[in-house]
C-alpha cells in the first residue's frame, strides 16, 4: 500500500515511537498519583513532552502546554472556555468541523460568528478580517492550513491583526504542527491547538493546547487531578486546570519520542521533502485532460496536500479505484470541510485528497501520478 | 521505619510544578527527591520536593530564577 492519507493521520511513525509506547505500557504508573517510580516515570515523561512541545511551538512555559485527546477536544476547550453568548467571532471558510461545530454551537447559544470567505479557487480574502470586525468582536479562530487544499494561512499577519484590535487568536494547527513553523509568542497567538498523530508523528489519542501566559480559560471538564484534593473547585493553575482525569501517558511517551525525531531531523527538512513530493505530483497531474486540482500552488508555503477530481466522477469511486487497483490510500468526500467544498463547488462530488509525510518517496509519488493519469484517460474514453 | 531527620520541603500546586522542580534541580546538580506530600504539610495528595535543610538557600534561588510554581516551603522532621 502506498499511503498518501497523511493529512488524516501519519501511518508510518519513527520506529522509536512504538518502542516508547511499548516501554511505557510495561512500566508506567499514573502521572501525579503517588511518589513511586512508576508514577514518577510517567510524570517525568509527560513533563518532558510538555517541554518539547513548548519548544516546538514557541510556548514560553512548559506548564502552559495542556494535553488532550486530539485537536478537536483542544478546540472545544478553547472556544467554550474563552468565548460566550455575547461575543462576536471571526473565522474562515477554510475551517474543519473541529472549529466549525464548536462555533456553530456557540452561535446557537447567542454569539455572532462570521467567516472570511474563500474564492472559487479556495483562496482566502484577507481583507475580510477587517471588513467583518465589530466593536464586540472578541476572537479570531482559524486554521493554519486547509486540510482540504493544503493552502496555508499567513498566521503572522492574522496575529498582527488580532493584536492591533485586541482580539484573541485561537489557532488550529492540526495540519501544520510539526511541518510548518509556529511561534505562539512571536506570532501573537493566544492558543495553539494541536494533534499528536498527524505531522507530529505521534500516537492517536494525543494532542493539546499551548497557551500564552495570563489567559483565563474555563475548564471544560473537572475531576481528579492528583493535587488539591480537598478543594471543591478544579485547581486554577495550568496545566492541571484543563487536565482532569488520567492523562494518556503511554501515548504521550510515544509523542515524546516523535518530537525527538522531529528535533533531530528538523521540521524545515521534513517540510522541504514533503513539499517537493507534493509539488512534483501536482506538476505531473495538473495538465492531464479532465483533471481539476484545487488550491493555490503559487503560494511559497503550503501543507503537503494535493486535492483533485477527475471529470465529474464521484470522488469516492476514484479513491476506491486508487486503493483497489493501484494500492494507493487517499481520502475522498467532504473531509469535514463543508464551507470550503461549497466555495470550490465540490459539495456534491467531493474531492480526492493525496497527502504526504516524511516517509513517502519519489517512487510512490510517481506511481500515484501514473495512477491518476490512467484513471483520467479511462474517464475520457468512457 | 527510617530514622527521622529535618528536611526542607517544597510543595507545588500542580504535578507539572513538581516535575519542573525535579528537572531544574537535576540540571543544577542540587540534592533532594520527589516524595508524596506528608500530612504534616497538607492533607490530600500530590508530590513535594524533600531536600537536606542546608540546601535551602540554593533551592530558593533556583525557585525564583526558574519561576517555579511553588505552593509552600516548610522545614519539618521526616
Amino acid at each position: 500500500m502506498i499511503y498518501l492519507d497523511n493529512a488524516a493521520t501519519t501511518r508510518t511513525k519513527p520506529p522509536a515511537v512504538a518502542q516508547a509506547v511499548l516501554e511505557a505500557l510495561s512500566s508506567y504508573g499514573n502521572c501525579g498519583r503517588g511518589g513511586h517510580q512508576g508514577a514518577l516515570s510517567a510524570a517525568r515523561a509527560i513533563y518532558e513532552t510538555r517541554e518539547k512541545i513548548a519548544a516546538l511551538l514557541g510556548c514560553p512555559r512548559a506548564d502552559h502546554v495542556c494535553f488532550t485527546q486530539n485537536s478537536t477536544q483542544a478546540l472545544n476547550i478553547a472556544v467554550c472556555g474563552l468565548l460566550g453568548p455575547v461575543d462576536h467571532v471571526i473565522s474562515t471558510d477554510l475551517e474543519h468541523n473541529s472549529v466549525l461545530r464548536p462555533l456553530y454551537r456557540l452561535r446557537d447559544a447567542g454569539a455572532a460568528v462570521d467567516f472570511v470567505p474563500a474564492d472559487s479557487r479556495g483562496r482566502l480574502d484577507y481583507c475580510g478580517f477587517e471588513r467583518l470586525l465589530r466593536p464586540e468582536t472578541k476572537a479570531i479562530v482559524c486554521t493554519h492550513a486547509s486540510n482540504l487544499t493544503g493552502d496555508a494561512v499567513d498566521i503572522a499577519r492574522v496575529g498582527r491583526f488580532a493584536r492591533e484590535h485586541g482580539l484573541l487568536f485561537i489557532l488550529d494547527a492540526s495540519q501544520t504542527a510539526g511541518v510548518l513553523p509556529i511561534d505562539l509568542a512571536a506570532m501573537g497567538i493566544d492558543v495553539v491547538c494541536f494533534t499528536g498523530h498527524k505531522s507530529l508523528m505521534g500516537p492517536q489519542g494525543t494532542g493539546g493546547l499551548c497557551l500564552r501566559e495570563g489567559l483565563e480559560i474555563r475548564p471544560f471538564t473537572v475531576g481528579g487531578t492528583g493535587v488539591q484534593s480537598y478543594s471543591e473547585a478544579q485547581p486554577g493553575e495550568y496545566p492541571t486546570r484543563l487536565e482532569a482525569g488520567t492523562l494518556n501517558g503511554h501515548g504521550l511517551a510515544g509523542l515524546s519520542a516523535a518530537l525527538d525525531f522531529l528535533s533531530e531531523t528538523g521540521i524545515a527538512r521534513i517540510h522541504a521533502h514533503e513539499d517537493a513530493l507534493a509539488r512534483r505530483f501536482y506538476k505531473a497531474v495538473r495538465d492531464l485532460p479532465g483533471v481539476t486540482v484545487y488550491g493555490d500552488f503559487s503560494a511559497p508555503v503550503r501543507a503537503p496536500v494535493v486535492t483533485l477530481n477527475i471529470g465529474d466522477l464521484d470522488s469516492a469511486e476514484i479513491s476506491d479505484e486508487l486503493a483497489e487497483r493501484f494500492g494507493i490510500a487517499t481520502r475522498p468526500g467532504a473531509h469535514c470541510a463543508p464551507r470550503l467544498h461549497r466555495a470550490l463547488g465540490t459539495e456534491e462530488q467531493g474531492a480526492v485528497r493525496f497527502s504526504w509525510s516524511y516517509f513517502n518517496t519519489e517512487e510512490e509519488t510517481a506511481a500515484a501520478a501514473e495512477a491518476v493519469r490512467v484513471l483520467a484517460r479511462e474517464a475520457l474514453e468512457g | 521505619m527510617k530514622q527521622r531527620t529535618e528536611k526542607y520541603v517544597v510543595t507545588f500546586r500542580t504535578t507539572a510544578g513538581a516535575m519542573a522542580m525535579e528537572a531544574a534541580c537535576s540540571a543544577a546538580g542540587l540534592p533532594g527527591r520527589l516524595i508524596p506530600v506528608p500530612r504534616s504539610v497538607t492533607a490530600g495528595c500530590g508530590l513535594c520536593w524533600a531536600a537536606p535543610p542546608e540546601s535551602r538557600e540554593v533551592l530558593e534561588e533556583l525557585v525564583i530564577k526558574k519561576r517555579l510554581d511553588v505552593d509552600g516551603i516548610y522545614a519539618i522532621i521526616l
